[in-house]
């Protein structure tokens, strides 16, 4: 969720990896590799502590998965004393599982819906827009949108109740359509339309970025030719900003895939009908017990971020 | 069409040839242009009205003096806060935020800085791969992916309804994303400044207190608000790790006031909410006005 990262590129003085000859400019005493004069050693014992921690709270939780996943570890219980290790059983429960396949095709709709559609959509559109506005009108809207973006889950996930509610929420006295109580009635588009309000500020500010890298003389022409708003999109802008409509879509479906907010909405009902993965893992595994079912749904999840990342990483090595 | 011929050669006081076959096509254009304006203009009501209607009700109702879950014009009172201040979680939870938060972004600031310093200026054994693979972890091994073991790890580690457990586990989150940022920046600023400090016989705990630390402030200071923000409105990590009601933080506390059964207490609640937002959206417009909220060239994580 980097704000901002400059990737400037390195000075032509300093190339990125130091030539394999450097001029003896320096007669020091011994042979230095960096400019700081750390040496590797004290290289090592800087970096250790860091990698330590990953190592504890990333790496470790990340294998650990697959051993909890292959047990019928509970919270509680004779199976939380002395685990059984039941191999791929837990797999095969989750293939036959109607709830995880529930859950699978609601993650699917969530994605497609708040993040594929609802982000990219609602970002570009803001971002295209918002050139010609106004710079008061703009710097308003983008703070709108902003800050929904960077307000605390709970406050917005609460926000978000009062507004649907149908004990006299907004909603439904601009709707004129008293009484209807929309998390409940129309859990999965709730869910979707308000991860959409959360999380267009990141489209926006990646396609307003894009789109200032848009020749301004190309589109020009493009308005002269007699092209419309659709072609100039579609033969001008599109080829330059192609890299970053993936870039977003990655990001967003990954966070989207991992978003832990519909359980403050909706805590994945009624009765699972907006259980999106993560809603369900906390449910089944933390909130049930059932520990091993949980880290073996969990895996399935990892498995998935990491499809979605090696995308990701190969894009940015491409660009570089 | 001998005519026309005629005007287009031998006429010069009547308009250019053209003209006729321009006029018809400019008043539409005009029109054209008139719609275009007015679709601007709903489009970024929706868009106003989309965004703001949700958000009215945590600047009207903590003034209210009967806040419902409508929006509505409030009967001014600041009698809200003063329930706030007399509920015993509210505070304590504010302070809990405080200190997960802090001691999270100092964690992450100090560690993420040395490492992506020894990252950037020496070439570790490994460094390559190192770096490859906080890439990939930061985006794979998430929290809600990762509950379960993170849960068990902590349970073996005796580690549950402990402050300084949840900081752990949320520094460690947040490491390789902030170690990944910083190298880009340090990559970035010149070892000229390095080098030459050293030949003036600076140490290089000097080099790196005197010389670096200055350069690389803003890069710091990004990762600071970067790890202070995602803290502060952390719900997941400590809602799984802190049982004991008097050491969770306001993000988990907001979710059991609204949560819990009977009638929710809107005074509390909107007081609260705002109370909580508040430094959120203070340092949101710091961070605007000093830096802007743009992205600066590539996108990266």
């Amino acid at each position: 969720m980097t704000v901002t990262s400059r990737a400037s590129d390195p000075p032509p003085a300093h190339p990125p990896g130091p030539p394999p000859t450097r001029p003896p400019t320096r007669p020091s005493s011994r042979p230095s590799v960096d400019a700081a004069g750390l040496g590797r050693r004290r290289a090592a014992v800087l970096v250790a502590p860091a990698l330590v921690l990953v190592t504890a709270f990333l790496v470790v939780p990340a294998v650990w998965t697959v051993y909890l996943g292959a047990t019928d570890y509970r919270l509680t219980g004779i199976q939380a004393a002395n685990p059984q290790f039941v191999g791929l059983e837990n797999f095969r429960e989750a293939l036959v599982d109607p709830d995880f396949r529930n859950s699978l095709w609601l993650t699917v709709l969530f994605v497609l819906g708040s993040a594929i559609i609802g982000q990219t959509v609602a970002g570009f559109a803001l971002a295209w827009t918002l050139r010609g506005v106004p710079k008061l009108v703009r710097s308003g809207i983008e703070m709108l949108v902003l800050l929904a973006w960077i307000l605390p889950s709970s406050i917005v996930a609460f926000l978000w109740v009062a507004y649907l509610s149908g004990d006299g929420g907004t909603l439904n006295t601009l709707l004129h359509t008293p009484g209807t109580e929309w998390l409940l009635e129309h859990p999965m588009a709730s869910i979707i339309v308000f991860n959409t309000w959360r999380g267009t500020a990141f489209s926006m500010l990646l396609f307003s970025a894009a789109l200032g890298a848009v020749p301004p003389s190309q589109l020009e022409s493009a308005r002269l030719a007699g092209a419309g708003t659709f072609a100039q999109l579609r033969d001008v802008v599109l080829p330059h900003i192609r890299g970053h409509v993936l870039t977003n879509t990655l990001l967003i479906s990954l966070w989207t895939f991992n978003d832990f907010s519909p359980y403050l909405l909706t805590a994945g009902g009624p009765n699972h009908a907006s259980e999106t993965l993560p809603v369900f893992i906390y449910n089944k595994a933390l909130y049930g017990g059932q520990l091993g079912y949980g880290s073996a749904i969990s895996f399935i999840m990892l498995v998935i971020n990491l499809v979605i990342a090696l995308f990701y990483v190969r894009l940015l090595r491409e660009r570089r | 069409m001998s005519t026309s011929v005629k005007t287009s050669v031998g006429e010069p006081a009547t308009t250019p040839a053209t003209a006729p076959r321009k006029r018809p096509t400019r008043a539409p254009a005009r029109t054209r242009s008139v719609v275009r304006h007015l679709a601007l203009v709903a489009f970024l009501a929706v868009v106003v009205a989309f965004w703001a209607l949700p958000m009215l009700w945590l600047v009207t109702a903590p003034f209210d003096a009967h806040p419902g879950l409508d929006v509505s014009w409030p009967d001014w009172t600041l009698d809200n806060f003063r329930k706030l201040s007399e509920n015993p979680y509210a505070f304590s939870s504010l302070k809990n935020s405080v200190y997960l938060a802090g001691g999270t972004m100092l964690g992450v600031t100090v560690l993420a800085a040395l490492a992506a310093y020894s990252l950037s200026r020496v070439r570790i054994p490994g460094r390559n791969g190192i770096l490859y693979g906080l890439l990939l972890l930061s985006s794979i091994v998430t929290g809600t992916a990762a509950m379960v073991p993170i849960f068990q790890l902590m349970f073996q580690l005796n580690l549950i309804d402990d402050r300084s457990g949840v900081v752990l586990v949320l520094t460690g989150g947040l490491l390789p994303a902030a170690i990944f940022i910083l190298k880009d920046f340090m990559d970035a600023t010149p070892k000229s400044y390095e080098e030459s400090a050293r030949v003036f016989g600076a140490r290089p705990t000097q080099v790196l207190r005197h010389v670096v630390m200055p350069i690389v402030r803003p890069g710091l200071a990004t990762i600071a608000v970067w790890a202070l923000v995602n803290v502060w409105s952390d719900f997941l990590t400590a809602y799984i790790l802190l049982r004991d009601p008097a050491k969770i933080p306001a993000g988990v506390v907001m979710y059991t006031f609204y949560s819990e059964g009977g009638q929710a207490n809107l005074p509390l609640i909107s007081a609260f909410s705002l109370v909580y937002a508040l430094p959120v959206v203070a340092l949101y417009l710091f961070v605007n006005r000093r830096y802007g909220f743009r992205f600066h060239g590539g996108i990266k994580s």
